[in-house]
C-alpha cells in the first residue's frame, strides 16, 4: 500500500525561497494513524535524497496532517531547480510505500 | 477592536466585486492587500518588476481605491509590484496618479522603500538563516536588487502620516495587516495570527478563489469571515492554513518577535465565521529584518523538441547522455573552452523530478527540454545552436537510419535573457527599525 491510497491529498509548496513544505492530509483518525506509523522520516529523506537530520516533522492529530519541512532539494529558481513553485514533490511522496 | 478588509492573496489574482462591496459595507478600518512574493521566482526581484501587467493592475488596483473612498479609510499595500523594489514602489504610485486623475478623486500617499545598497549589506554583519546558501561579499554586491522584509512597526510610521494610501515595497505578508491592531492595543498574539491567517486572503475558507475576507481583532482573539457567497471559513480550514507555505505550523518569525499558535483554539461562531484565541507573541531581544537579494546567474537559451518513435521514446536517457557528450566536445573544437551549462530535461519521464523520479510511468511520446546557461546572451546562443544538429537528427546506434525529431519552432533556439539567482537568506539587525527604510509622503 502507498501513501496515495491511504490519504485525502498530498501538497507541496515552498516555504519560501529555500525550504520545501509537504503537507500530507490524511482525512480521519485512522487514515492520520497509519500514516504517523507508516511511514518514517528516513524514508521520506530517502526519496527526497536528503540527509534525515534536516527534515523537521510535525504529526498534528487534531488536523489529521503529517507535515515534513526541509532546506529545498535545489534553491528555488536555481539552475538546477525544475519546480518553482515546487508542487512537483508531492506527487515522490504520495507514492512512497507504507509500512 | 479592529476590522480590516482583505480583498485577496494578492493584488492580481482578483476578487469578488460583489464580496468587496459587503466589506466595505461592514465599516473597515482599513483594507489591506499584498502585493507580491518570491514563489514566482528570483527573476521580479532581479529585475525590480511586477509579475503582474500594468492594465490588470491598474483595473484591481482602481477598484481597491473606490473601496477606500466609499469606506473612508486607508488602503495599504505590502510588497508592491511583486518585489517590492523601489522602482515597483515608483510603478505603483505612477498607476495609482493615474487613476486618481482619471476617477477626478484626491488622496494623500505615503510610500515606504525598502531597498538595501549591495555594497553595503555587502559589509554589513548578517545571520544567516536555516537553509541558507554560502555567500561572500563579493557575490552579495553583485546583487541587482536587495531589499529588507518591513514589519508591523515600519507600516505604523506609515500610518501615522495620515496617509490615506500607502504603497510599501517588500514587507512581511502579515505586518501591512498587524500595525494598526496592534497600534490600538489589540491582543499582539491574537493579531498576528489573524494577519497570518488573513494574509492569503480566503484561502483559510471553502471557496478559496473568491479571494474577499473580513479581519476582526480584540483585546482576547479574532474573528475570520469570508465574504464571497458560499465561502465558509470553519475551524478546520482556519486552523489548517497555518500549514500552507510555512515551515513551521505553529511558529512564525516577524521583526520584532515571534508567534506560537500551539495553543490556539478555534471556536465556529456561525456556518462562516470561526474565533480564535490563544496564540502569544513573544517579543525578541534584537529587531531583525530579513533580506531578499537576486542576482543574475547567467543567460539563457533554450530549445525544444518533441519524439514520438517508440524506439527512441524508450530509449530517450541514453539518447540525451549521449549527445551532451558529443555536443561538449563539439562546443571545445568549435568555440574553444567555455563556461557554460547544458541541461536536457525528459518531458514524460524526468522533467519535472530529475534523478529522484525512479518510476516514471511510460509515455507515448516525450519532448526533450534544452537549457543552456552561459556567461552572455551571444555564448549560450552559440552553443544551443551547436545542439541543433543533434535534437534533429542524432542517431541511437550508428547502424540505423538518420532520424528526423519533431521541433515545435524555427528558429528552434529561444533567447531568454538572463536568469536570476536567489542569494539571500539572512538577517541584518537594526538599532530602530526605521534604520533601514525609507517613508515618503507625497505631495
Amino acid at each position: 500500500m502507498i501513501v496515495r491510497d491511504v490519504v485525502t491529498k498530498v501538497r507541496s509548496k515552498n516555504a519560501g525561497p529555500f525550504w520545501l513544505t509537504i503537507d500530507i492530509f490524511c482525512g480521519t483518525p485512522d487514515a492520520f494513524a497509519r500514516i504517523r506509523d507508516g511511514l518514517s522520516t528516513d524514508r521520506v529523506a530517502t526519496a527526497l535524497a536528503t540527509d534525515p537530520a534536516t527534515i523537521k516533522r510535525f504529526d498534528i492529530a487534531p488536523l489529521h496532517v503529517v507535515k515534513f519541512s526541509l532546506p529545498r532539494p535545489t534553491v528555488q529558481g536555481a539552475l538546477d531547480d525544475r519546480d518553482m513553485h515546487g508542487a512537483g514533490w508531492a506527487p515522490l511522496i504520495a507514492e512512497l510505500d507504507l509500512n | 477592536m479592529t476590522r480590516i478588509l482583505i480583498p485577496s492573496g494578492a493584488l492580481g489574482l482578483g476578487y469578488d466585486q460583489i464580496a468587496l462591496d459587503r466589506g466595505v459595507a461592514a465599516r473597515p478600518d482599513l483594507i489591506a492587500i499584498d502585493g507580491g512574493s518570491t514563489d514566482s521566482g528570483p527573476s521580479y526581484l532581479g529585475r525590480g518588476l511586477s509579475k503582474y501587467t500594468r492594465a490588470g493592475t491598474k483595473a484591481e488596483w482602481a477598484g481597491l481605491i473606490r473601496a477606500r473612498q466609499a469606506a473612508g479609510c486607508p488602503l495599504v499595500i505590502g510588497t508592491a509590484g511583486t518585489c517590492g523594489t523601489d522602482s515597483t514602489v515608483d510603478w505603483l504610485v505612477d498607476i495609482t496618479h493615474e487613476i486618481l486623475t482619471e476617477e477626478g478623486l484626491t488622496a494623500k500617499i505615503a510610500t515606504l522603500k525598502c531597498e538595501q545598497d549591495p555594497a553595503q549589506i555587502a559589509r554589513a554583519a548578517l545571520t544567516a538563516l536555516p537553509g541558507a546558501p554560502d555567500v561572500d561579499p563579493d557575490t552579495i554586491a553583485s546583487c541587482t536588487h536587495i531589499v529588507a522584509l518591513a514589519g508591523a512597526e515600519q507600516i505604523m510610521a506609515a500610518l501615522d502620516t495620515g496617509a490615506d494610501i500607502i504603497i510599501a515595497g517588500r514587507t512581511t505578508d502579515t505586518a501591512i495587516i498587524a500595525a494598526l491592531p496592534l497600534q490600538r492595543g489589540d491582543h499582539a498574539g491574537a493579531v498576528w495570527h489573524g494577519a497570518k491567517v488573513g494574509e492569503c486572503g480566503a484561502l483559510c475558507a471553502t471557496n478559496p478563489q473568491s479571494g474577499v475576507l473580513l479581519l476582526d481583532t480584540d483585546a482576547t482573539g479574532f474573528t475570520v469571515t469570508p465574504l464571497a457567497d458560499g465561502a465558509r471559513a470553519t475551524p478546520h480550514t482556519v486552523s489548517a492554513h497555518m500549514l500552507y507555505e510555512n515551515s513551521d505550523p505553529f511558529i512564525l518569525h516577524e521583526p520584532g518577535g515571534y508567534l506560537d499558535v500551539t495553543d490556539a483554539t478555534y471556536t465556529a461562531l456561525d456556518d462562516r465565521s470561526v474565533r480564535v484565541t490563544g496564540a502569544e507573541w513573544h517579543i525578541a531581544d534584537a529587531y531583525t529584518v530579513k533580506l531578499e537579494g537576486a542576482r543574475i546567474a547567467g543567460y539563457q537559451t533554450v530549445a525544444l523538441v518533441t519524439i514520438r518513435d517508440p524506439h527512441y521514446v524508450a530509449n530517450a536517457a541514453a539518447w540525451c547522455d549521449d549527445i551532451l557528450q558529443k555536443h561538449a566536445a563539439k562546443v571545445t573544437a568549435r568555440m574553444g573552452p567555455q563556461d557554460y551549462d547544458c541541461q536536457l530535461r525528459i518531458i514524460g519521464q524526468t522533467a519535472t523530478l530529475g534523478a529522484l523520479d525512479h518510476s516514471p510511468a511510460p509515455a507515448s511520446e516525450v519532448g526533450v527540454l534544452a537549457i543552456v546557461t552561459a556567461a552572455d546572451q551571444a555564448t549560450a546562443h552559440d552553443i544551443a545552436k551547436l545542439l541543433n544538429p543533434y535534437l534533429l537528427h542524432h542517431p541511437l546506434t550508428r547502424d540505423e537510419e538518420q532520424p528526423t525529431f519533431a521541433f515545435p519552432f524555427s528558429p528552434p533556439e529561444i533567447d531568454k535573457g538572463a536568469a536570476y539567482a536567489f542569494v539571500l537568506h539572512h538577517v541584518m539587525t537594526l538599532r530602530d527599525p526605521m534604520d533601514a527604510f525609507r517613508l515618503e509622503v507625497l505631495a
